[in-house]
């Protein structure tokens, strides 16, 4: 979605808006820009940069600096594998590895049909089930290696 | 003024101003790399750590940010400092092995060789040029972008940036050379550690040398007012 | 024309009325069925059973014999989804949807569903009340105990509580100074890790040059494992909101933040709900309660950076810049935000004041251990049956922690250690299992109390591979600014990724302490200072695990797949 466009600039402007154009709510501007896009595009943050007039270098260094942000597009359906202690002492890495097979991507990554983008999240504070993955802001508790499979499927 | 100890000697300093620049004042030794007098300290590289006694301990400080006061009793070197600044320079040089300027301040800190698995960067993330970029020139070119492991100097998009002026003050503060420029003919061609970009120079009227970029000169007639033929001639044809 | 009807109170004589007419429109004795809609619960179906039982309620014309409530978390997680029907406080444990139809009719009946009552593991006996369950009888839930009585979403029950009575009494009975010379009497020191005296701070920040000054909750709870700030915010918001207009008050300061974990989406709706209904009953904005003082709460989201837990970097990030530390040689409480004075404090510290104002600092030092007053909230993972948040005295030891609240080690495993304070901790071996918890006993050994993490490991975790886990996350977590905390955390992964693959060297573990105590020497901040200790407490305690893995390529624990190495 080209952010030149009449109504995508229109969308920047009045996330700008709700923060009354305070240069210190940076991050959460990019945070709705990113709700409203699904990533960060450049031309976005370009936006912001002249909205709250702040230098473009700025801008990109705090989109770059917190991992919440995606310079690059991603997937429909975020999927988030919780690697806090807890997690990680239940088995979390074999999860892990288990959705980048079957994926054919690495953390962090984003399949080429833009389907899926899996990421690693640090502890959301819901140990008792651990581990978890989350898809889409829905928790999947307890999960197993062979639980895998029928979880993405269940997305197709 | 204030009158503080170091080492054992007394000396005098103005306040609000820092150990760092009280010790070098009285041509006293502390080994820095991201201090420069003409922007705000960042306190980064942890080289210029000195001991200041507090509350019956020595308390380790960076003296690049400590401003002094009546009274201080501090020691630029001990055996705890050494250690410091050795393994500071044992993991600078194995990020930085080929680095000269880094070999060369590992050899003056008694630092030979690395435990560390070997790397081959340049750059070493003092900030530097990101700082006088900001602060002296004024126009925030280039950042310090990712996090952690991962940080890098670059421009935004690691693309050509809108507001670089080519002026090279990022090159000329760089205290280990990882930004280099040259000017070839008409071209003046600056190489980062992870982008580059050209600029083309203006030509004097006179002598014919290529000798500012043109990108530079509007940024200085935008800021000083003064009208384009002020500038036809390079400084050594000027009257 | 009609008057406009407004929910704002502007007295503290309103207050009480208030207060009162809610009671009274309340009956005490009316059932009431409480289900958890925590985010714990919730991962393990609890929306199924709300769904269930508003549908059971209204299908059967219920709604005047049935009251339904939706809480924060009570607790008791490895036993979720929760349902406690009041006022016996009857526990019902591992309810599903199907469950609801039998529980509805049963309660109305005035029975009890026996199959859904807890097992006590030691007897085999069920426990009907959630007060006999062992998991809750060693604890002091002064904060937590709330929970199950106040929907998040709804300010009247947390008034009918006594909600803002504190507020009350800071505004109009006390001053400013009197409100600091209390909170320092109690003892409270800041439960965000540091473990400063908070009245200390505020009277310092106080005292600080300058007209405009801030309040922050620091809600960017980054520890793995740490759930207490998240279960405060999503079950109690208006505790700490009640918090910090005292502290503001007392310091002098108009403006707070909330700065938010962004993954903490439950507890940021419900924080964000409770500032609203909080402006709207006027304990937040112009001339609160009647009494001149005005405060207004922003709250900010984090962008997922641990490092902005640090208060210097959360402050930073709070400017829209990056989240990097700086040197604390003048004070944030001096020079802070903006350069303003600026006193931060973490949510649980933030959510003792009310309890402090309205009981009194001679009744809350009564409480906890010499050193550290109060209670301190707990969460319990890792190898250990009863997984949840535990609310207990400070001094308490660890053994009555793991073993009588958290039910010991499943399987019967035996305990190895418990890692407090998170990624900047230490472990804690079996021999110190008696250690009295608080502040300055953890440190002695090694650890710190941190935000509250607690994770237990039995003999099938291996020590060298958890320091390795803790180093990863660091390294990854690093702002990146410093050379010792960027360069240091990566050269130490790089060690000990190579011990756990087999491929350490005979020198490994002097060269982890060198570069500890680099780190714990020259890093900016606490990130970088404290990341050695897991490192250094593994070491200290299970040395011949390290050994095993580098002389022997052996893993003790079986974790760590050795892969055969031709060693040079």
């Amino acid at each position: 979605m080209k952010v030149k466009d009449k109504p995508a600039k229109q969308k920047v402007k009045s996330i700008l808006g709700r923060y009354q154009g305070d240069p210190g709510m940076l991050v959460s501007v990019l945070q709705d820009v990113q709700a409203e896009y699904n990533y960060l595009p450049k031309e976005a943050l370009v936006q912001v940069s002249q909205g709250l007039d702040i230098p473009l270098t700025q801008v990109y260094s705090v989109a770059s600096f917190f991992k919440a942000f995606s310079l690059k597009p991603r997937g429909k359906h975020i999927l988030n594998v919780c690697l806090g202690t807890a997690c990680h002492v239940r088995g979390a890495v074999r999860i892990l590895e288990e959705i980048e097979r079957a994926l054919g991507i690495k953390s962090g990554g984003t399949t080429k049909d833009l389907k899926y983008t899996l990421e690693r999240v640090n502890c959301v504070g819901a140990c008792a089930l651990g581990p978890i993955v989350i898809v889409d802001g829905n928790y999947s508790g307890q999960m197993k290696s062979n639980k895998v499979k029928p979880l993405l499927e269940s997305y197709n | 003024m204030v009158t503080l100890t170091i080492d054992g000697r007394k000396v005098q300093a103005e306040e609000g101003t820092t150990i760092l620049e009280a010790a070098r004042e009285n041509n006293i030794y502390i080994p820095s790399l991201c201090h420069h007098e003409e922007v705000m300290p960042y306190g980064a590289c942890r080289l210029c750590l000195v001991e200041v006694a507090w509350n019956g301990r020595q308390r380790l400080v960076a003296s690049c940010l400590y401003e002094v006061a009546e009274g201080l009793k501090i020691r630029t070197n001990s055996e705890r400092i050494a250690n410091n600044r050795k393994m500071i320079m044992e993991l600078l040089l194995a990020r930085c092995p080929n680095n000269k300027a880094i070999q060369d301040l590992a050899r003056q800190l008694g630092v030979k060789e690395t435990s560390f698995k070997l790397e081959d960067n340049q750059c070493m993330l003092c900030a530097l040029c990101v700082r006088v970029c900001q602060e002296v020139v004024g126009v925030s070119a280039i950042s310090l972008v990712n996090r952690g492991v991962d940080r890098e100097m670059a421009t935004p998009f690691y693309e050509p940036s809108d507001v670089c002026i080519g002026c090279g003050s990022c090159a000329y503060v760089c205290p280990v050379e990882a930004i280099k420029f040259e000017d070839i003919g008409d071209t003046r061609y600056i190489y980062w550690p992870n982008n580059s970009m050209e600029f083309k120079l203006k030509k004097c009227k006179t002598c014919g040398n290529y000798w500012i970029p043109e990108r530079q000169l509007e940024y200085i007639i935008k800021e000083t007012k003064l009208p384009l033929s002020a500038f036809d001639n390079c400084p050594d044809c000027r009257d | 024309m009609a008057k406009r009807k407004t929910n704002r109170i502007n007295s503290p004589q309103e207050l009480e009325a208030i207060r009162e007419s809610i009671i009274k429109s309340r009956d005490p004795s009316q059932t009431c069925i409480v289900v958890c809609g925590g985010t714990g619960c919730l991962a393990l179906g609890a929306q199924d059973v709300i769904a269930g039982f508003r549908r059971k309620i209204q299908e059967g014309g219920l709604e005047k014999k049935l009251a339904l409530r939706i809480t924060g978390c009570p607790g008791f997680c490895e036993k979720g989804p929760l349902v406690v029907i009041k006022p016996e406080n009857i526990l019902y444990q591992q309810v599903r949807g199907e469950d609801v139809a039998e529980i509805v009719s049963e309660t109305v009946k005035g029975n009890i569903v026996d199959r859904l009552l807890y097992t006590d593991p030691d007897t085999g006996k069920k426990i009907t009340y959630e007060s006999e369950v062992p998991f809750y009888k060693k604890q002091k839930r002064l904060l937590l105990g709330d929970n199950s009585n106040i929907d998040p979403t709804e300010i009247r029950d947390y008034l009918a509580l006594g909600g803002y009575a504190a507020l009350s009494k800071a505004l109009f009975k006390m001053s400013p100074e009197k409100i600091i010379k209390e909170v320092k009497k109690s003892g409270l020191r800041g439960r965000g890790g540091g473990g400063f005296p908070a009245g200390v701070k505020w009277e310092s920040c106080r005292r600080a040059e300058g007209d405009t000054k801030y309040v922050i909750c620091n809600a960017e709870e980054g520890d793995p494992g740490a759930f207490v700030d998240r279960n405060l915010l999503e079950g109690n918001p208006h505790s700490v909101l009640e918090g910090m207009i005292i502290g503001a008050y007392a310091i002098g300061a108009h403006q707070g933040y909330v700065y938010i974990r962004n993954e903490y989406r439950l507890a940021l709706e419900h924080l964000t709900q409770a500032i609203k209904q909080a402006e709207e009953y006027g304990f937040l904005g112009e001339n609160i309660l009647g009494s001149g003082f005005d405060f207004t709460v922003k709250i900010s989201r984090g962008g997922g950076a641990y490092v902005c837990g640090e208060s210097t970097a959360l402050m930073a990030s709070l400017e829209g810049k990056v989240g990097e530390p700086r040197a604390k040689y003048i004070h944030t409480v001096e020079r802070g935000l903006w350069e303003q004075p600026t006193n931060l404090n973490n949510v649980e510290t933030w959510a003792n004041i009310p309890l402090i104002i309205n009981s009194g600092a001679n009744w809350y030092s009564t409480i906890g251990s010499e050193g550290s007053k109060g209670t301190k909230i707990f969460s319990l993972s890792g190898k250990i049956n009863n997984t949840g948040l535990v609310e207990v005295p400070m001094g308490i030891t660890l053994r009555e922690i793991i073993y009588d609240i958290g039910g010991g080690i499943p399987e019967d495993r035996k305990f190895k250690a418990a890692q407090t304070g998170g990624p900047g901790g230490g472990c804690i071996p079996e021999s110190l299992l008696n250690l009295p918890v608080d502040f300055d006993e953890l440190t002695k050994v090694g650890s710190v109390m941190g935000s509250g993490s607690m994770i237990v490991m039995d003999e099938t975790t291996c020590m060298v591979d958890m320091a390795r886990y803790f180093i990863n996350f660091l390294e990854r977590e690093s702002c990146g600014k410093c050379i010792p905390c960027r360069e240091g955390l990566k050269r130490m992964s790089q060690i000990l990724t190579d011990i756990t693959e087999g491929k350490g060297k005979d020198g490994d573990i002097g060269l982890l302490e060198r570069l500890s105590a680099a780190l714990i020497d020259s890093s900016l901040c606490a990130l970088g200072s404290t990341a050695p200790n897991p490192v250094l407490t593994t070491i200290r305690y299970f040395r011949d695990e390290y050994e095993a893995h580098i002389r022997d390529r052996r893993c003790p624990a079986g974790v760590c797949k050795l892969d055969a190495v031709i060693r040079k």
